[in-house]
């Protein structure tokens, strides 16, 4: 383990106080050191728009707070769901008195402490819905919907669903363009090499030299299948090959693309892969309306990508294509 | 026996000790098949709770009020709310309760368990900490209405927690982060499992300082 931190209890602290130093143009802290909003927020008449989950997931998950993107995030520890009380305050920070929309993803501890927090703020009078991410088709079979984890289509869904509350949309309106966009969007990951939580000091799970995992999650879960790597473009087509299928995406739709790096992975090999990505479903006749190739949702030191397909109408469109400025997204 | 609710508060004393003395075998069992910080978490919240004790320790339902609000707020993942809303709900179950009898005690686990229950929605089987904490409830319960003594219960208690435990390991994870490995979460203890049994073990064993 070779890497840059102080305290390795105290990684989370330090980072998002050098977060808040590096942005503070367009975000400040709250009340809850492990909650941080954008400037403008909370915002008279909108609906709050909130998210939170573990950290080591950079800029996931406090780098989509941003004008119109996420107005107030709730910050766990490393891999670990925040508290509810951090998601309570993010409610609280976000709340202009029109109800605040908590848009997070699929996991046992952000379900829990979610589900704490917003019976907690229903005493204080604030009226939360939510939309949880499903978009991994790695992580439970089809039929299983409600199993599946939550990944890198987050970025998506909280895109649309700021959107649409920036429109004005009501918490309705803005709840159901975010399970739109969610419903619609499909994801899988290859890793090649695993991640080490400093404080653990080694890493949790392994992935030899010379292999990929094909359909790994965000914190080193088991993927389908383990096999030798393969070269970028039989990569890219096997990605596909679950991604297409699974929603399924057909011939003339209108899709985004999200191919995000997992934190070690060099963004020239993204673009290795966005080539061949880009030129499959031009072959399948899919039409790429709009595309983020980068580092958007990582796993530590992870190396290896997502890839993200979320099938457009005219308002996940025109939602997904109205400007916003946060660290991780600009539009 | 002589044990009244606000002189109880021992009992969260020693669970903090027993908790931050296990802190690294407990993330040895979670590194198996999770992220190896159970144990790290765990003492993390019980030593915040420590010096949100104070000296001199409060009664037992103010005690326990403490250490669940410090893991509820302190610890978030999944332990912060399944352990916050146990201890919150065994406070509040000592609501106008003078003495720790053993019909107090066994009202208090209940409170415990069915908190858990109503937060996580797991069930006995799906290798989380349920797998302890049901069992044990239901030794307790079972021991009282059998006419046994307090003592007597508290070891049921504590021989069906410690099986409980031991039967995570044949088996297969349903719920949370291990259960994505399927297959491969077999043959490994649940952290979750082990955490809850030290908790229970723990608070026998205080209790039984007081016994006759």
């Amino acid at each position: 383990m070779n890497r840059i931190f102080n305290d390795p209890d105290l990684m989370v602290e330090d980072a998002v106080r050098g977060y808040l130093k590096a942005h503070q143009d367009l975000v400040s802290e709250t009340t809850n050191p492990r909650v941080i909003k954008v400037k403008s927020a909370p915002k008279a008449g909108k609906v709050g728009v909130v998210t939170g989950g573990g950290s080591g997931h950079e800029p996931a998950f406090l780098g989509y707070v941003g004008e119109d993107m996420v107005d107030a995030v709730a910050i766990g520890e490393i891999f670990s769901s925040p508290t509810a009380q951090a998601f309570l305050d993010a409610f609280k920070a976000s709340n202009g008195g029109a109800g605040v929309a908590c848009l997070y993803g699929n996991y046992a501890g952000d379900n829990m402490n979610v589900k704490m927090a917003i019976k907690m703020a229903a005493k204080e009078g604030i009226t939360v819905k939510t939309v949880v991410a499903n978009d991994d088709v790695a992580s439970a079979p089809k039929d299983e919907l409600a199993k599946r984890r939550g990944v890198a289509g987050e970025i998506l869904m909280w895109k649309v669903g700021a959107a649409r509350a920036a429109e004005g949309g009501s918490l309705d309106e803005v709840i159901a363009a975010a399970q739109k966009a969610i419903d619609n969007t499909r994801s899988i990951g290859i890793g090649l090499s695993p991640c080490t939580i400093v404080a653990v000091g080694h890493p949790n799970f392994q992935i030899k030299d010379g292999e990929m995992e094909v359909g790994i999650g965000h914190h080193g879960e088991p993927g389908v299948s383990v096999m030798k790597t393969k070269p970028a473009a039989e990569m890219a087509d096997m990605m596909l090959d679950y991604v297409l299928p699974d929603l399924p995406f057909a011939a003339g739709d209108k899709v985004a693309v999200l191919l995000s790096g997992l934190g070690a992975t060099p963004i020239m090999e993204l673009y290795i892969l966005y080539d061949r990505i880009a030129e499959m479903l031009g072959q399948k006749k899919i039409e790429i309306k709009h595309n983020f190739v980068g580092n958007y949702f990582t796993s530590l030191e992870m190396m290896g990508a997502t890839l993200t397909v979320m099938r457009l109408d005219d308002e996940l469109d025109r939602l997904l294509a109205r400007p916003a400025r946060s660290i991780g997204l600009v539009k | 026996m002589n044990l009244p609710v606000s002189q109880a508060g021992f009992l969260v004393t020693d669970l903090v000790k027993a908790i931050v003395a296990e802190r690294d075998h407990l993330s040895e069992i979670d590194g198996a098949i999770g992220d190896g910080d159970h144990g790290v978490n765990m003492a993390k919240g019980f030593n915040l709770c420590a010096q949100a004790l104070g000296t001199p320790t409060p009664g037992l339902k103010e005690s326990l009020g403490i250490l669940g609000n410090t893991l509820m707020a302190g610890i978030g993942g999944s332990m912060g709310p399944l352990y916050g809303t146990f201890f919150n709900e065994m406070a509040d179950s000592l609501d106008g309760v003078a003495e720790l009898d053993a019909p107090a005690f066994g009202r208090m686990i209940r409170a415990g368990l069915d908190g858990v229950l109503d937060i996580g929605g797991a069930k006995p089987g799906d290798k989380t900490l349920l797998d302890t904490l049901v069992p044990a409830v239901e030794a307790f319960e079972a021991a009282l209405s059998a006419g046994k003594p307090y003592r007597a219960a508290l070891d049921d208690m504590v021989d069906a927690a410690r099986k409980g435990r031991d039967s995570t390991v044949a088996m297969i994870a349903k719920v949370g982060r291990a259960s994505r490995l399927g297959e491969r979460s077999r043959g490994v203890m649940d952290a979750g499992s082990a955490s809850c049994c030290i908790i229970l073990e723990t608070l026998a064993a205080s209790v039984a300082t007081k016994l006759d």
